[in-house]
């Protein structure tokens, strides 16, 4: 048994992009490699369950999970990498926040369902067949996990000690991680490993943006041309730059496309879309209530356009239908 | 005290106008539900949409801002900005699922004493037409399914299922 | 104080006498508020912000070393301080303080005992659970300039501008007019001494024109208004008289001097229904008639006057004035300008226009009068049709000796009325126009009818809702009318008509009146009518309490601070109020109120410094992203780009602490002290807790 320290990795609700951002270690993966010990990572080595179920509680130094929590069978396996952990870091907005997966949590349960086995375009389904939970047959019980009701960040089932944004979290941040995880020299619980200041911080746009913005209207990257040097405040094109933590390296603003926010609020923020609300529509130009609407009409679906990572981590979780 | 279920309405009140015209109210000793409890800020500019948002995660049956008329704001122009946030908190709340008639913004002055009084007594009834919202019971409602895992696990070890 | 970070926390509930304790169960919120954690006492007590309230706190504070102080009694407006200083002066930072307000927001206006008190648990709650995030403060000290803006030179004006002028500061008097006086410089006498009020204004009136302390401008407006109590900056915009005001020496040669002619006198009256009509189509604006027919605005229109004019005699400063809409030089530039060649000193100068004065004051009062109420409003009284109806000003001026019919009573046939008729509570008291009394028209018609009474002996004939003189003298004042053999008929007139119904009606004006005491309709023939019109405040008050920053009341007078205890001061910090714009009120109550302004705004200036609210907001530069978001929101400019560090700085000097910035930093990154997030989150939090 070597005595390098145990690290786990764990996917649930998720992309696939998070275990990409492993990868995109390139050659760093080597020093991280010769550094810990990987005891469990589904996506590229083959350790079973019943294999954690055997370790000691503890044991392991630190498991990364990314994807946002849908259904028990991740709930159960969080559950146990949670014991069987000292840390547990939540790898990537799904896990810290939602995710994209959260969106869902703005349909019904059943509407979704109905959806992806009956009514989607894709679908030939005659017999209207749906999982079930539970298979008798030949004496035997076949089981499949439960989808429950509503998305939920890693944080809401099991106590998460770090947080690692980011849809994925870039390279850097990971590394960074990993190298304080290492010197023993740990950070205060509940920490997100990336800057505290927003990303306007590292944006190369950031000089273009005028001190008084009075928006006039929105517009969406789709729909106008997008001037690549310009702030897309100053365009109108709702960034959530502001109210996103920077560590991404303002890849998206590079790309020419608006930040969306994937890397969550600054920690002294509870809720991001709450947040750049606040500021984009202070900033609004028309002071009476028509000119107003009119200038909202811009963003057609507040929720999806202030929130596309963050529906289950914050205030509402997700559409109160009942 | 009324048999009608009573709404709990946060109410966010500048100090210059709506909070002075709330004191107004009890100076002139009206009466009116007992169903808003004011936060004092000073402008309705300082509304914080998550302040808003964690009122009704609170539980919250209603909020209620309360500023100056437009033109009359203490800073010039806070009450525009909290109109603006207003139109916007409005459909994001409709998008959570939240019934838009649950926010209430309203220009009180100083000297509006009836109106604290009015907008309450309309507020309250419309709330109460809502109905209870509750939010910390539909989360709760919602993690019921958090539990059953449980069962599961034993269910489990009792008779392992075979894929 | 704040020993190994432990938080020991004071509650304290008032009862306010039965205030409080009779609608809420103040031991029960005592009692629930002692398990809060963190609360150490809880006492409830009969009244708080009395002397042994304080001291029970502040003693509190030292036996059981509380670090949070919390009262719930009445409004924070009213007793914050108070209870601050209480916790400061036992060595606590005052800032670690809440009030908790279950008087105002909970026991007057709430019936039922058990929802205000779970009302007021949930809010006392709210404040315990918040006064833990507190975290001491210093208030900021801003020197006081030691000058004074009076703005409006009636008689509120005047006595505030001589006494803070007697107290060595500087004031600046503005008036819109052309003359300081207001209304009072109309009247011929005063109730119910029946001084004369010209023997007692004109000297105050000199006295300010040549007190060296006072800079009168006339004809002039404040247009801006900015920074902040103790250091003012207003904009003045001083209107052209178009005659130099150093030059001029009052001579009046050249009012002799003016083309124009006009007739003298009671002759001219035929200008009066026009000068009425233009008053009441342009709502006050400069009536256009023709050049000689051109009415003295200062007589009600009962005179005329010239171009080239001065309002009355006695006018401060004594400066003629042209008038430019009616100058044949400055309207068609061809005029012989024998005015021009009658002034010895060359005073006059027509091509003046419109001069901006920057000046910076500590303080401000607000002396802007009001003006009376529009008879034209209501038709049943015929103001415009019949010519023998006045309103109060009117006759006011008739009866004035240096008036435009030299005291004389005396209707447009040039005779004497016979029987005199006055109505009173023209547009006050009445639903359909002023719900409020005027306060003084019970008395100046009283005064009227006394005088009407002593220059022409004719019947008077008062009709009144109720007669309210609660004045020093002044129901003596009506008992001495009442012998005097005036008529009074309690009833509030329905119509005033001019059709008769009998010979005795006949060339008269007819007041129909339900008589309530003697319980029937009666008619009642006179030659005259005196509408006693009502008191109301300026056609543009609400400019005013805009620029100013301060509230209206109700009907649009200005508010003040506190109707009992703070009756001058206003929600605009270092503004004070004086005179009718806060209310319709006599002439004693204006000049105690103009004292109480003054001395309002000589204690600020005294002082020399002011303690601001601590409740700036402020950027950690360690946080804040340079997102600029903020810098546009700010209408004080007080936030600015910081392009070497590239974050936003706050300048605290300029803030004022709306907390709009703070709402809107998208990554959390400006503070507001007093209203932090954690506070407010704290608060809502708690105020939903039991729910």
């Amino acid at each position: 048994m070597s005595d390098k320290p145990k690290i786990a990795m764990y996917w649930c609700a998720s992309c696939g992009g998070c275990e990409e951002s492993v990868v995109d270690l390139a050659e760093d993966i080597l020093f991280v490699v010769e550094n810990v010990d990987i005891v469990f990572w589904p996506v590229a080595l083959d350790f079973k369950k019943k294999d954690v179920e055997a370790m000691e509680d503890g044991s392991i130094v630190a498991s990364f999970i990314n994807g946002a929590i849908r259904t028990t069978e991740q709930e159960e396996m969080v559950r146990m990498l949670r014991r069987k952990s000292q840390i547990v870091i939540a790898y990537g907005s799904c896990a810290q926040t939602g995710g994209i997966p959260a969106l869902a949590n703005l349909c019904e349960r059943e509407a979704i369902l109905q959806y992806v086995y009956h009514d989607a375009p894709t679908v030939k389904n005659p017999e209207g067949t749906r999982p079930q939970l539970e298979t008798r047959e030949n004496g035997f019980r076949a089981t499949l996990p439960e989808f429950h009701n509503v998305v939920r960040t890693l944080g809401q089932i099991v106590d998460v000690d770090y947080y690692l944004p980011g849809c994925p979290p870039s390279p850097k941040l990971l590394k960074e991680a990993v190298i304080v995880l290492l010197s023993g020299n740990l950070p205060p619980k509940g920490t997100v490993l990336a800057p505290d200041k927003a990303l306007c911080d590292e944006c190369a746009r950031k000089e273009t943006k005028p001190e008084t913005m009075e928006i006039e209207a929105f517009h969406r990257p789709h729909n106008t041309p997008v001037d690549p040097e310009l702030c897309f405040l100053a365009q109108g094109i709702v960034c959530m730059g502001p109210a996103t933590r920077a560590g991404c390296g303002a890849a998206c603003t590079c790309g020419n496309m608006p930040c969306t926010g994937c890397y969550g609020p600054t920690s002294r923020v509870e809720d991001q879309g709450a947040k750049i609300l606040s500021s984009l529509m202070a900033n609004l130009a028309p002071k009476d209530e028509e000119g107003i609407r009119k200038a909202l009409e811009g963003i057609p679906d507040p929720v999806g356009t202030f929130y596309r990572y963050a529906v289950a981590g914050s205030l509402m979780r997700g559409k109160l239908t009942k | 005290m009324s048999d009608k279920w009573q709404p709990t309405i946060v109410g966010f009140f500048c100090n210059w106008c709506t909070y002075t015209a709330a004191d107004l109210a009890g100076v002139s000793r009206m009466k009116y539900p007992a169903t808003v409890r004011v936060i004092r800020l000073m402008c309705s500019g300082r509304v914080d949409p998550q302040f808003i948002l964690k009122a009704f995660a609170g539980g919250a049956d209603g909020v209620l801002i309360g500023g100056c008329h437009p033109g009359d704001c203490h800073y010039l122009e806070g009450n525009y900005k909290a109109l603006r946030r207003f139109e916007m908190m409005k459909k994001l709340i409709a998008g959570f699922g939240i019934d838009e008639k649950r926010l209430r913004l309203e220009w009180i002055s100083a000297a509006e004493g009836e109106k604290v009084k009015r907008v309450i007594e309309e507020m309250t009834q419309q709330v109460q037409e809502l109905g209870p919202l509750d939010v910390p019971k539909i989360f709760a409602g919602w993690d019921e399914e958090l539990d059953k895992l449980e069962e599961e696990i034993k269910k489990e070890a009792e008779e392992p299922s075979h894929v | 104080m704040e020993s190994n970070g432990e938080i020991r926390i004071g509650f304290y509930v008032c009862h306010c006498g039965s205030n409080i304790g009779r609608v809420v169960d103040v031991p029960r919120v005592a009692d629930t508020m002692s398990k809060m954690p963190g609360v150490v006492v809880s006492r409830d007590y009969k009244y708080m912000c009395s002397e042994p309230g304080q001291a029970l706190v502040e003693q509190d504070i030292k036996d059981h070393r509380l670090n949070r102080v919390v009262v719930a009694s009445c409004s924070p407006l009213l007793h914050e301080k108070t209870f601050r200083t209480a916790v400061g002066r036992a060595g606590l930072n005052p800032f670690y303080f809440q009030m908790v307000n279950i008087r105002e927001h909970v026991s007057w206006v709430h019936e039922d005992s058990m929802e205000a008190t779970e009302k007021a648990i949930a809010l006392s709650r709210a404040a315990i659970h918040r006064v833990v995030y507190h975290r001491p403060l210093e208030t900021r000290r801003v020197d006081i300039k030691s000058s004074v803006l009076i703005v409006g030179g009636g008689i509120a004006g005047i006595h505030s501008a001589l006494k803070l002028a007697d107290a060595g500061v500087k004031v600046y008097l503005v008036e819109r007019e052309m003359t300081i006086g207001g209304h009072m410089a109309k009247f011929d006498k005063t109730f119910p001494t029946m001084d004369c009020a010209a023997c007692i204004l004109t000297p105050k009136m000199a006295q300010v024109r040549e007190h060296p302390n006072i800079t009168l401008w006339t004809n002039s407006e404040v247009t801006g208004l900015d920074g902040h109590v103790g250091s003012f900056k207003a904009t003045v915009v001083r209107h052209p008289r178009y005659v130099k005001e150093d030059l001029c020496v009052g001579c009046l040669d050249c009012i002799e001097g003016c083309v124009v002619r006009t007739s003298d006198g009671r002759s001219s009256m035929i200008s009066v229904d026009a000068f009425r009509k233009s008053r009441s189509d342009s709502n006050g604006a400069t009536p256009k008639v023709a050049v000689t027919k051109l009415p003295n605005e200062f007589d009600e229109g009962l005179s005329t006057r010239k171009p080239v004019y001065i309002p009355f005699p006695q006018a401060v400063p004594q400066i003629v004035a042209v008038d430019p809409n009616s100058c044949l030089q400055i309207k068609t530039g061809k005029c012989k300008q024998t005015c021009v060649e009658r002034c010895e000193r060359d005073a006059f100068d027509f091509t003046q226009t419109d001069t901006t004065e920057e000046i910076e004051v500590g303080a401000i009062i607000v002396a802007t009068g009001f003006k009376t109420f529009d008879p034209h409003r209501i038709p049943e009284y015929h103001y415009n049709d019949y010519e023998e109806v006045y309103t109060a000003l009117e006759v006011e001026r008739m009866v004035n000796a240096s008036g435009p019919t030299g005291g004389h009573i005396e209707m447009n046939n040039g005779q004497r009325p016979k029987s005199v008729g006055i109505v009173h509570c023209v547009g006050s008291r009445d639903f359909h126009y002023n719900r409020w009394c005027s306060r003084v028209c019970c008395m100046y018609s009283l005064k009227l009818a006394h005088l009407i009474r002593e220059h022409t002996g004719a019947e008077i004939y008062n009709c009144y809702i109720d007669m309210r003189c609660p004045g020093k003298g002044y129901e003596e004042f009506y008992d001495r009318l009442l012998a005097e053999g005036v008529h009074f008929i309690r009833g509030r007139v329905a119509e005033i008509l001019d059709w008769p119904m009998s010979k005795a009606e006949e060339g008269k004006l007819v007041l129909r009146v339900e008589d309530t005491l003697a319980g029937f309709v009666r008619r009642v023939p006179v030659d005259m009518v005196v509408l006693s019109t009502g008191l109301e405040p300026r056609a543009d008050s609400e400019d005013v309490r805009r620029l100013f920053g301060i509230s209206c009341s109700t009907g649009g007078f200005f508010l003040e601070k506190h109707p009992k205890l703070a009756p001058v001061e206003t929600t605009s910090d270092g503004v004070y109020l004086a005179g009718c714009c806060q209310g319709p009120k006599d002439i004693p109550d204006t000049v105690a109120q103009a004292g109480a302004a003054a001395a309002e705004a000589l204690a600020l200036i005294s002082r020399g410094y002011i303690e601001m609210e601590p409740n700036t907001a402020s950027i950690d530069e360690e946080e804040c992203s340079g997102c600029k978001s903020c810098i546009g929101l700010c209408p004080y400019n007080a936030i600015h780009f910081d392009e070497e560090k590239n974050v936003a700085v706050i300048d605290e000097t300029l803030c004022k602490g709306c907390g709009t910035c703070v709402a809107a930093c998208p990554s959390g990154s400006i503070k507001q002290n007093l209203f932090e997030d954690d506070q407010i989150f704290a608060e809502i939090e708690e105020v939903l807790a039991h729910v």
